[in-house]
């Protein structure tokens, strides 16, 4: 089976739907015209720009760049797990906890998954690492997020309740045991959810593109399965570190809630 | 944990400051109830949080010949406890709360028995109030710090629960710090009484 190509006539041909879907939000004054005009030269043009870059690497392949890649690939999805938090922690915490967990899971369930499970000849062959970790850290990035955003949050809104409990002589691991189990299990929701409807409610999208390039379905399967796992292992692990990271940064040695350490909301 | 067997103790304060309060030096012996009153704002309760080590402060607390930095942080908040002027319950049920049946307190303070049974939902403030005393009660501290315990109480309430709580002070020889706006309240509870003015803490005499 050949894959058919695709021209960038096709492509505009796809585009001119989008500017009809713009033009009738336009109509029906949805004002979300621009934002999706904006948004899908954004696509375009940072998909293409990826092209470009992975063209490069592939045609390179030494470690050196495909590390430096993994680096930009972990530090851009440290920084939009901090941006998703409305009451984040200060000083750097919430961009640090957020990256720290993902760089324990995502790499280590990336490099295990390359080096044990497929195993390329070198084990970092930008072909699959790239790929692999990219939607690995794009999920763990989700998991990590919304568990962070739930328990700052909670505990924002809860402060008086683990105040109370400390009064009572509770450890502050005890205090927070509800909250913190709460935004663990928030953050693992979407992978067990993700897995319990594919192939029933969605076709996922990797082993979708795989069948549209000509793989065999019998192992696009394979490979969508493997993801799966992988990435419900990283986001969970990736979840429950910075949960636990980010708990114990809310309280000071003397086991004192310190809502002083999450920003207040703005707007 | 061991704190039946505990002797009384003294609560002692030293260079104590909390938000905007000046450093004070305060002693409470054991049994010994001191009201503390001031206006809206002016760091009452600040300073109970202080002495429960619930915010960063200055200065330092001793109970009897214990030092607070000696010891961990919740067996201190154990040991001397805070009950803040608006209770917390986080267990859908009020017996959850406590590990042992409270059957004396409940009913000296007005409430039935099977109020252990009730859900934290539907209780009044009153209620929330009153099941905060027999909480503290319950965790058999050392020392009580008391936030406004009766704001919410009517008057017959209020008089059953500072007997009670007077009963109770007495007979485990409770150093107490009891904030309290009510003068006449402070007139028939107060050992001895402060008032915070100016950012400092005076004596009344």
């Amino acid at each position: 089976m050949s894959v058919i190509d695709l021209s960038w006539w096709q492509l505009g041909l796809a585009s001119l739907l989008v500017m009809l879907l713009a033009l009738v939000a336009h109509w029906q004054r949805l004002g979300v015209s621009r934002p999706l005009l904006i948004a899908a030269a954004r696509t375009a043009i940072q998909l293409a720009l990826i092209g470009l870059v992975l063209e490069a690497l592939f045609a390179v392949g030494s470690l050196f760049w495909v590390a430096l890649m993994a680096t930009v690939m972990l530090l851009v999805a440290g920084r939009e797990v901090m941006a998703r938090q409305k009451h984040r922690l200060t000083g750097g915490w919430a961009f640090g906890i957020g990256t720290l967990s993902m760089f324990i899971s995502a790499f280590s369930v990336t490099i295990l998954t390359l080096a044990v499970i497929i195993g390329p000849e070198p084990w970092y062959t930008p072909q699959y690492a790239i790929p692999l970790l990219g939607m690995l850290l794009g999920n763990t990035m989700t998991g990590v997020a919304l568990s962070l955003d739930r328990l700052t949050e909670s505990v924002w809104r809860q402060r008086a309740v683990i105040e109370n409990r400390l009064m009572l002589g509770q450890r502050w691991q005890e205090a927070i045991s509800d909250l913190r189990r709460e935004a663990m299990r928030s953050g693992m929701m979407p992978m067990i959810n993700a897995m319990a409807a594919a192939g029933i409610v969605s076709l996922p999208g990797m082993m979708t593109g795989q069948i549209l390039a000509g793989t065999a379905p019998g192992l696009a399967v394979k490979y969508q399965v493997l993801v799966m796992f992988t990435i419900t292992v990283g986001s969970g692990f990736g979840t429950l570190a910075a949960v636990m990271l980010g708990s114990r940064r809310l309280f000071d040695q003397r086991e004192r809630l310190r809502v002083d350490r999450l920003q207040a909301a703005k707007r | 944990m061991t704190t039946v067997s505990n002797p009384p103790a003294p609560l002692i304060l030293k260079q104590l400051a909390a938000g905007e309060l000046a450093p004070i030096d305060l002693t409470i012996k054991p049994g010994q109830v001191v009201c503390l009153s001031g206006a809206s704002g002016s760091g009452k309760s600040r300073l109970l949080r202080a002495i429960a080590d619930l915010e960063p402060h200055q200065g330092t607390v001793w109970l009897g010949d214990a030092q607070r930095d000696a010891m961990p942080a919740n067996v201190w908040r154990q040991q001397v406890m805070m009950v803040p002027a608006e209770s917390q319950w986080w267990a859908d049920h009020v017996g959850e709360h406590w590990a042992t049946r409270q059957p004396e307190a409940l009913q000296a303070l007005g409430l039935p028995e099977e109020a252990e049974g009730w859900t934290v939902a539907r209780l009044s403030s009153g209620e929330k109030q009153r099941l905060a005393l027999v909480r503290a009660k319950a965790g058999q501290p050392r020392a009580l710090l008391l936030d406004e315990p009766t704001a919410n109480l009517d008057h017959d309430s209020t008089l059953k629960a500072e007997q009670w709580l007077r009963e109770w002070i007495k007979a485990a020889q409770l150093p107490v710090l009891w904030v309290a706006h009510d003068a006449e309240q402070i007139e028939r509870v107060a050992d001895q009484r402060l008032r915070i003015r100016d950012g400092g803490i005076e004596v009344v005499a």
